[in-house]
């Protein structure tokens, strides 16, 4: 946190001051680590045996805040009996067919729901759509009638299976897996415990590498069982804190650039599954199921009444037909391996570049030389954008600059100074940027360049009786235009996302305005107050120092302003705060309503004491003592029964690539996980396969202080480009010894796909881990470099294949296996021939399986591949 | 300056409290002049960080229309002034040398960038979108499901834009039958 | 003809802004207390200092030695983070590391023994970082050996040069006992070339109410900016703080006005002794002898003019 969010460390650092414990977990001792209270190295890819053994600590010691855990989460509730565990499968859970490598979740469901509660897509068309996670956005759809058994004693409920799943979770089977003492572990433990009751709360922060794993959603999911079962979310000083890495990732996720979603977490509607706007809505508000998502059908008319306008009718189910249909994984990996393949004709790169900033750099490369025309918008003149004339692959020859046919147009983007807009960060918050100063020459902000490239289409359109363009043509596009360069005025937009009534064109204050009726238009309903009353809420500046400490009139948050969600939970079912010193938000008995610093994340007016009667559904099936109002049942989920494509519960898997079998279970790697299996994404063996021992070492990635992420925004500013002035690696004094690293020398890096170079700081701050026995070396590359700006160097992302996370298809890009040599790496073809002596080493330069089913019938033993598993090496 | 002045500080340090002649004698007249350069600028806009997700409070000062300098802006509840590197160097990041201020195109096959008009870029654009559009249209799936949309036109970028321009790159791109649209979220 | 040179003009206490001759109204002495303790290295200070006040990049090489890339103090190095990688412990700090034996000389600066021998012994670690910067001494010897005046005292206590009047002959460069400052001799082009170059405290920010760009953007506040005596005290205050959590080797460094430089108004709380940080142990300020010098060369010339005197000693020669 200090190394890649230094500002927001400053709370840490105040925390501290107070008498807070700060413990730092990282595979390498950062400028975190520094400052923390305790250090713990770990190996990179085992934080689930990692925070699975507090769980089971907290479990086995019964250390759970046990009134929230009975009153706010569904503990209590009883999981089908058909169930069974990794526990008694070696890895995988009951469903699982081998053949897809996708499960059939009926089993996991509760008790009574084993038919209904199933999900309407199977998992293969889930995996494939990035789909599985709607159940986790929208909501479960629990009936009911559920069994809850609150002493959680029966067996099947939810409290007993969890402390089955995670009892392998020992202390000697984290310090055997993740390479951490049992001491350190059980330091860990008793910290985080003894820092979670009424009257004190543990936070937990991660960086979005954890999201960077074949099992990234399991990751995560690992960190909301724990907190959940001590009672740290929805109070102060507790939750989960995703520290994103872009200024605006957070606002392009709620309005995505997703090939998935729509605004406001709405999914893009899938061929098959939603023909209709019925079928469409259903998907996401489950009918009968309680919660907010109950209104989806509000939120997703008015969004396309803000699109299509006055032509969006309920005669024409609101032009929902205007929306184009997914069919499959359209992912940005999936999509460049079609550039490969020569099915893409045209790329816009918007201030992002893939050529250093994406797994498989010389994928990304390939794939944009394969290209009719290709535009890149940036501020720079960055590796994207140059490809054709000075990439790696221009020295190798595998592009030529006169064969490639790419056609590039390169545009000057506006600065963040330049244009207005508003950022959505990290904690919500919407944060309008007032313009300084006009963009110079050529440049333009996107919203320019969208804007006028919408009206040119349309102009070339315009009488076109085609029925395919009349979604363009009908578009609503007509936002005023400002100054010289005619830049659509950023407000009117936000105007339009936030939402407002058609008939009068009032700014709504709140989503629960929103109709069904076609009466209302809002283009991200999770946005809709930002501008309450007509009044740029996001514009909002009143001094930190002239607030409460909450700081509610700083910027806005969604939703409606709530700046911690879920925090009904921070008071007691009955609606008293838990403690005096975490009283957050309460029932005020004489006002009869929810009161307190933040804004109330329930309904104002509803008691505690509320109680809904059999059968109601939606905001009203919510009970007065169900924080999470989101979820179908109203409570935080420990066990997932639905939307989890690799399991209801978080399990150890290794690494796609690992030196290590895995320890805990047969099966070695998420069984799920999407891959491409293609002759230029060659994965590394890991073990039952043979040949890993040819990449012995272990690889991460990661930021530093004084660059970002793919170096565009870093490495031609010359300030910071002097601060961190070459790609170097960092090793042990034990690697460097092991194979002769000097400091401040040169050596290669090598995997199956690429071999980098970079200068060697050695430093006592990697350490060689003990794990099951032997010892594994990791070393820590950044990934900043490439061949542009004031100071060059090998891009640490060509190092990695390409293997996905089945729930949200994110690469597994934190961990890899590689070999390291002293020493500059060859250049021209020489540096292709090195790869492949490797990958011959390695045994998989020809025809290969590679065994990704590890357990159960037909599954691969440790000496063979898996005749089933299909996928990882060549086709 | 130091000669002409010389005489000067000798004589105040000769009237003067400063007898050693370090402090109010050995002034300069441009010493005396200075001021903070952010007081004389013309304006000062509120804007945000634009690395990171922390969304750090930034205030930009113009002056004869251009940045003089960027610094935390103290009144954020989130950053209370304070900055990174990056975004200490942010007026180094939009006043870079190395900044692109003109349109390059690289013609199919070319080993050079040539210069390009803004506007006939625009329109090449358009016309290959449209191209692109009509050449990669599908009505249908393959199992006769209704799809509206064209494979050939992917996009990738989003997380360093503003919302309002995510939402008009999601409407438009949606609208003409693009679905490739990806940003930093999915990486 | 008389003149009042104060006894501690050159040499132990002495309020530096009243003794260069800055009436009763001046505003109160202002330095940083640079807080090493909670630096986290992000080396923000060194941009906002450059950013602020135009001072160019002029090296792109990788040193090898920690995350230090920027060598040293120098004309284009007014804020400078050290990074020090040590076989020690930071008070209770449990730093996790358990390999085997060091088999690498990184040649990090470092007090005690490097590494051990034995495998899966090696509990011992820290990584230290400071944010170095010029003293504003005191007794500043820079100031005192400038024949030309541009070396100035401000009312606010600080050193500063007035780069319209240095005529780059380098006197102050041996004079200042830390070596920190330097005339510019690159990049090309850059402003200021061959005039002497150091830390303004930002001058022209302090006049206009404004705190020094490197303390304003410290994100957690390592470097803080204020009234010397209150930072003193604040000082003090926290090397108890951190004695009683167990950090005995908490010390502070150039906060006393009976040192060598008659005090520091930059000061800094260090975690070892100065050496490991590159800081001079014991500086003493070169011109401390001036006034006995002086004397001499009086007595020697009791027949000259005052005012030639005077004017020599104004020169500063």
């Amino acid at each position: 946190m200090a190394e890649a969010h230094p500002v927001g460390f400053q709370w840490v650092m105040e925390a501290k001051a107070r008498g807070a414990k700060v413990i730092h977990v990282d595979p390498r001792f950062t400028r975190t680590s520094a400052l923390a209270d305790t250090f713990v190295p770990l190996r990179v890819g085992t934080d689930i045996a990692f925070l699975g053994g507090i769980i089971n600590y907290v479990l086995s010691n019964e250390l759970d805040f046990r009134e929230y855990v009975v009153a706010y989460t569904n503990a209590a509730t009883i999981v089908s009996d058909q169930y069974v565990d990794t526990d008694d499968l070696d890895g995988l859970f009951s469903g699982f067919d081998p053949e897809t490598r996708t499960y059939d979740a009926e089993s996991w469901q509760y008790a009574t729901q084993e038919k209904d509660g199933g999900d309407r897509q199977d998992h293969e068309t889930q995996r494939e759509t990035a789909s599985g996670m709607q159940h986790e956005t929208h909501g479960m759809s629990v009936d009911d009638d559920v069994l809850r058994d609150e002493t959680l004693q029966h067996p099947n409920c939810v409290y007993q299976v969890l402390k089955r799943h995670f009892s392998r979770y020992t202390p000697e089977v984290v310090a055997q897996t993740c390479g951490v003492s049992e001491e350190q572990f059980l330091e860990v433990c008793e910290a985080w415990t003894q820092n979670s009751t009424r009257d004190r709360t543990t936070a937990l922060v991660y960086s979005v590498g954890w999201t960077q794993h074949s099992v990234g959603v399991q990751y995560i999911r690992t960190g909301a069982i724990l907190q959940l079962l001590l009672g740290n979310m929805g109070r102060p000083g507790g939750g989960i804190m995703a520290l994103r890495g872009h200024a605006s990732i957070q606002g392009s996720t709620d309005i995505p650039t997703l090939f998935n979603l729509l605004p406001g977490y709405l999914p893009m509607p899938n061929a098959a599954d939603h023909q209709s706007l019925e079928q469409w809505i259903d998907a996401t508000r489950n009918p009968g199921a309680k919660g907010f998502w109950s209104k989806a059908d509000a939120y997703s008319i008015s969004m396309l009444k803000a699109w299509w306008g006055e032509h969006a009718t309920a005669d024409n189910d609101y032009c929902f037909d205007y929306l184009p249909r997914i069919t499959g994984d359209h992912g940005t990996y999936r999509t460049v391996l079609d550039m490969i393949d020569g099915k893409v004709k045209g790329y816009f790169l918007l201030g992002q570049n893939p050529a250093v900033g994406s797994a498989h750099g010389k994928a990304q490369r390939l794939g944009m030389a394969n290209l009719d025309w290709l535009v890149v918008r940036d501020l720079f003149e960055i590796e994207s954008a140059t490809f054709w004339k000075d990439s790696p692959e221009v020295a190798t020859g595998e592009i030529v600059p006169e064969e490639c046919r790419t056609e590039v147009f390169l545009l000057p983007a506006a600065s963040h100074v330049e244009k207005e807009g508003t950022f959505t960060q990290t904690h919500r918050m919407l944060q309008w940027r007032e313009k300084a100063v006009e963009p110079p020459g050529d440049c333009r902000s996107e919203l320019w360049f969208f804007f006028h490239l919408g009206r040119m289409i349309r102009e070339r359109l315009a009488g076109s009786t085609d029925e395919r363009d009349r979604p363009l043509l009908e578009l609503t596009w007509d936002y005023p235009l400002l100054g010289e360069t005619q830049d659509p005025d950023a407000e009117a937009v936000l105007k339009e996302i936030n939402g407002y009534d058609v008939a009068t064109g009032r700014p709504l204050s709140t989503f629960t305005e929103m109709e069904t009726d076609g009466s209302t238009a809002g283009g991200c309903w999770i946005y809709t107050g930002v501008m309450k009353d007509g009044v740029n809420q996001a514009a909002r500046r009143k001094p930190g120092r002239d607030q409460d400490w909450v700081a509610a009139e700083w910027g806005w948050t969604w939703p409606a302003n709530r700046r911690t969600l879920y925090n009904r939970a921070s008071a007691d079912p009955e609606g008293r705060p838990w403690s005096e010193r975490k009283a957050y938000v309460w029932w005020d008995e004489e006002q009869q309503r929810w009161a307190g610093h933040d804004v109330p994340d329930f309904e104002v007016t509803k008691p505690p004491s509320y109680r809904p009667d059999p059968g109601v559904d939606g905001i009203d099936g919510i009970a007065g003592d169900d924080p999470f109002i989101m979820q179908g049942d109203g409570k935080g989920g420990l066990y997932v029964p639905q939307g989890l494509l690799d399991g209801p519960l978080p399990t150890h898997y290794e690494p796609v690539e690992s030196p290590f079998r895995n320890p805990i279970y047969g099966q070695q790697a998420n069984p799920t996980r999407k891959e491409y299996p293609r002759q230029d994404n060659r994965m590394n063996p890991s073990p039952p396969e043979h040949g890993s021992e040819v990449f012995p070492y272990v690889f991460t990635t990661s930021r530093l202080t004084e660059h970002h992420t793919a170096g565009g925004m870093s490495r031609y500013v010359a300030r910071l480009a002097e601060l961190q002035p070459e790609m170097f690696i960092e090793v042990s004094p034990e690697l460097a010894g092991e194979r002769g690293l000097e400091n401040g020398g040169w050596c290669h890096v090598v995997t199956a796909r690429a071999a980098i170079e970079a200068r060697v700081l050695v430093t006592e701050r990697m350490t060689p881990l003990r794990v099951e026995g032997r010892t594994v070396h990791q070393v820590w590359l950044p990934y900043h470099w490439g061949t542009g700006g004031l100071v060059t160097g090998d891009s640490a992302n060509d190092l990695l294949g390409i293997s996905l996370d089945p729930n949200v298809l994110i690469q597994e890009s934190k961990v890899g296996t590689c070999d390291v040599l002293p020493g500059r790496r060859p250049t021209g073809r020489a540096v292709l021939d090195l790869v492949t002596t490797y990958q011959e080493r390695a045994g998989i330069l020809g025809d290969r399986t590679v065994p990704i089913v590890t357990t159960g019938p037909g599954a691969a033993g440790d000496d063979e591949g898996d005749p089933t598993g299909g996928g990882g090496g060549a086709s | 300056m130091a000669k002409v002045n010389l005489g000067w500080p000798v004589l105040r340090q000769l009237l003067g409290s400063d007898v050693l002649g370090r402090g109010v004698a050995a002034r300069s007249k441009q010493t005396d002049a200075t001021t903070a350069r952010t007081e004389t600028a013309d304006r000062v806009a509120k804007s945000v960080c634009p690395y990171c997700a922390v969304g750090c409070g930034q205030q930009v000062f113009v002056k004869d229309e251009q940045v003089i300098q960027i610094e935390g802006d103290p009144d954020s509840p989130v950053s209370r002034g304070r900055l990174c590197p990056k975004g200490s160097a942010s007026k180094n990041l939009v006043t870079s040398e190395l900044r692109q201020t003109k349109v390059r195109y690289r013609r199919p096959f070319g080993t050079e960038w040539e210069d390009l008009d803004l506007d006939v870029a625009m329109e090449m654009i358009a016309d290959r979108v449209v191209k692109a559009r009509n050449d990669t249209w599908q009505d249908l799936d393959d199992q006769g499901h209704k799809v509206r949309r064209a494979m050939g036109i992917a996009s990738l970028g989003g997380a360093t834009l503003d919302n309002e321009e995510n939402y008009l790159i999601k409407k438009l791109f949606t609208a003409m039958g693009a679905i490739q649209i990806e940003n930093q979220a999915r990486i | 003809m008389s003149w009042t040179i104060s006894e501690n003009s050159f040499w132990g206490p002495l309020d530096p802004a009243a003794d260069a001759g800055y009436d009763e109204d001046r505003p109160k002495r202002k330095g940083f207390f640079t807080d090493t303790s909670i630096c986290i290295g992000c080396k923000a200070c060194e941009v906002a200092c450059k950013e602020w006040n135009d001072v160019p990049a002029d090296h792109f090489d990788m040193t090898a030695t920690s995350y230090d890339n920027s060598h040293s103090l120098n004309a284009n190095q007014w804020r400078h983070v050290a990074f020090i990688e040590q076989p020690k412990r930071l008070g209770d700090q449990d730093p996790g590391l358990r390999g085997t034996a060091g088999s690498v000389d990184l040649g990090m600066p470092a007090m005690g023994p490097q590494g051990s021998e034995s495998p899966e012994d090696k509990p011992d670690f820290r990584w230290l970082m400071s944010s170095d910067v010029c003293k504003h001494c005191t007794h500043a010897a820079c100031l005192d050996v400038c024949p030309t005046g541009s070396l100035f005292r401000t009312e606010f206590g600080t050193v500063v040069v007035q780069d319209d009047i240095c005529n780059g002959c380098g006197y102050c460069v041996p004079a200042c006992p830390y070596g920190v400052i330097e005339r510019r001799k690159s990049p090309d082009g850059a402003k200021n070339v061959g005039i002497a170059q150091k830390c303004t405290l930002c001058y022209d920010r302090l006049d206009a109410g404004k705190v020094p760009a490197c303390a304003q953007a410290c994100p957690t506040q390592s470097i803080q900016y204020g009234d010397v005596e209150e930072l003193r005290e604040r000082a003090n205050k926290r090397v108890e703080t951190l004695h009683e959590a167990g950090v005995m080797d908490a010390r502070l460094y150039g906060n006393d006005p009976h040192d060598g430089v008659g005090g520091a108004g930059a000061f800094f709380l260090l975690l070892d002794e100065p050496e490991v940080y590159g800081f001079p142990p014991d500086p003493v300020v070169t011109t401390k002898d001036l006034p006995a010098m002086f004397n001499r060369a009086t007595a020697a010339a009791a027949t000259l003019l005052a005012g030639a005197a005077l004017a020599f000693l104004g020169r500063r020669g």
